[in-house]
């Protein structure tokens, strides 16, 4: 138990996937113009990372590992993500129209961000268990989804701001970032086992 | 387009981290130091012209409607063939680039190489603009870590798989780590791209348009 605590903050706060690990830049700036729909985007990487550690997770020790074909990973993982997108997109369709009204547009956007990806790949390489592999993988969505909530609103009290013409858009953007990233900073070196008392 | 065109084209026009912003991640994750820069760059660039090779030659016989998967199969397979060559040749690159080897795969330039370039054009063409590119990114990672090398750790050129030490500038106490941070990589590219911006805009505004 104590050592999912570890796990769950040291992938949402101390690694932080966005301002840490920097994994999933590309959906951070483009999809955080407004709070509304940076929430959406975070609660379909949230899902989507969790589903995607556990399958992942299953398919690297029940169909790799035994078949000897550890080499076939990324282009295994990058597969089995594209198709779990797909079928997360038509089970929501059929099942929640009201949720699928306010994930639909995301969920595409999804195979594409580097962190699914790169969370599967980080819980391999630290022999995480099943369920520690979920919650790794939750946790790091969480993580990624607090940083995109706070800078969309960082972003919209911005959009009043005078800034120069050359700096609008993306660079504004990327040095906001990494004034967010810098209060993250804060937490590196936060030794998490001691806090929950492991 | 001609080849000469599309060869160019990656490297200033449309150079794929300064003006069409793709692969963020990957640009700001590694360009901590030259050598790391350049190995990404050109493993980048080998999956991207081999990607856009065999993408080109498959256009007319993969349906459009289960395009994206084939395409990701596709660039996967390069991926896995730069990340196990680099492991046994240059293993402490591919310890400091970690994870971000294996995430070549979902780096959004390869992908929109072969959705807007590869899939429209003959071989010879979309090898020239997969190098394009691959060098444009190459170029790109140089110029963000040729200033974060130094400022972070007080060393240039350092490459540890070579041998070479690089040149010290200053000595280690004067250097600011934070640079070698993820929050300085964000700061520095977020300033560049500024200024490519504003150059931009002189060139544009002398020229009247």
């Amino acid at each position: 138990m104590r050592q999912l605590l570890v796990i769950l903050f040291s992938q949402a706060l101390v690694n932080n996937f966005m301002l840490s690990r920097i994994l999933g830049t590309c959906p951070f700036i483009g999809v955080s113009q407004q709070v509304e729909t940076a929430t959406g985007m975070s609660l379909a990487v949230v899902f989507v990372m969790t589903v995607a550690s556990a399958i992942t997770w299953l398919v690297q020790n029940f169909i790799l590992n035994p078949l000897n074909m550890a080499y076939l990973q990324t282009v295994s993982f990058i597969l089995v993500i594209a198709a779990l997108v797909q079928l997360i997109e038509m089970v929501i369709r059929k099942s929640s129209p009201s949720l699928y009204r306010a994930l639909g547009i995301y969920l595409p956007l999804i195979t594409t961000n580097c962190a699914v990806l790169g969370v599967a790949i980080i819980n391999y390489q630290a022999n995480y268990t099943l369920l520690e592999s979920a919650v790794s993988g939750a946790a790091g969505g969480l993580g990624w989804a607090l940083a995109i909530i706070l800078f969309a609103a960082i972003r919209e009290r911005q959009r009043l701001a005078p800034v120069p013409r050359a700096m609008q858009g993306f660079p504004i953007a990327l040095v906001t970032t990494g004034l967010l990233a810098m209060a993250f900073l804060g937490f590196s070196g936060f030794d998490v086992a001691r806090f929950v008392g492991l | 387009m001609s080849p000469l065109t599309a060869f160019t084209n990656g490297i200033y026009k449309e150079n794929p981290i300064f003006r069409l912003v793709l692969g963020l991640c990957p640009t700001i994750a590694v360009s901590l130091a030259v050598s790391n820069g350049i190995g990404m760059g050109l493993a980048a660039t080998f999956v991207l012209v081999g990607s856009n090779l065999i993408i080109s030659l498959l256009r007319k016989l993969i349906p459009s409607e289960i395009r994206i998967p084939c395409f990701i199969v596709v660039i996967a397979t390069f991926v896995t063939i730069v990340d196990l060559t680099m492991e046994a040749y240059l293993p402490q690159l591919h310890q400091v680039l970690g994870v971000f080897v294996p995430l070549i795969v979902v780096n959004c330039i390869i992908l929109a190489r072969a959705e807007a370039f590869a899939s429209k054009n003959g071989p010879g063409a979309s090898i020239m603009d997969g190098l394009g590119m691959g060098l444009g990114f190459t170029l790109a990672l140089c110029a963000i870590s040729i200033i974060r090398e130094p400022l972070g750790t007080g060393i240039l050129f350092a490459a540890p798989d070579l041998g070479f030490e690089g040149i010290r500038l200053f000595p280690a106490e004067y250097a600011a780590s934070v640079v070698t941070q993820p929050v300085g990589g964000f700061i520095t590219f977020g300033l560049l791209l500024g200024l490519v911006n504003l150059i931009t805009m002189k060139k544009n505004d002398k020229h009247g348009c």
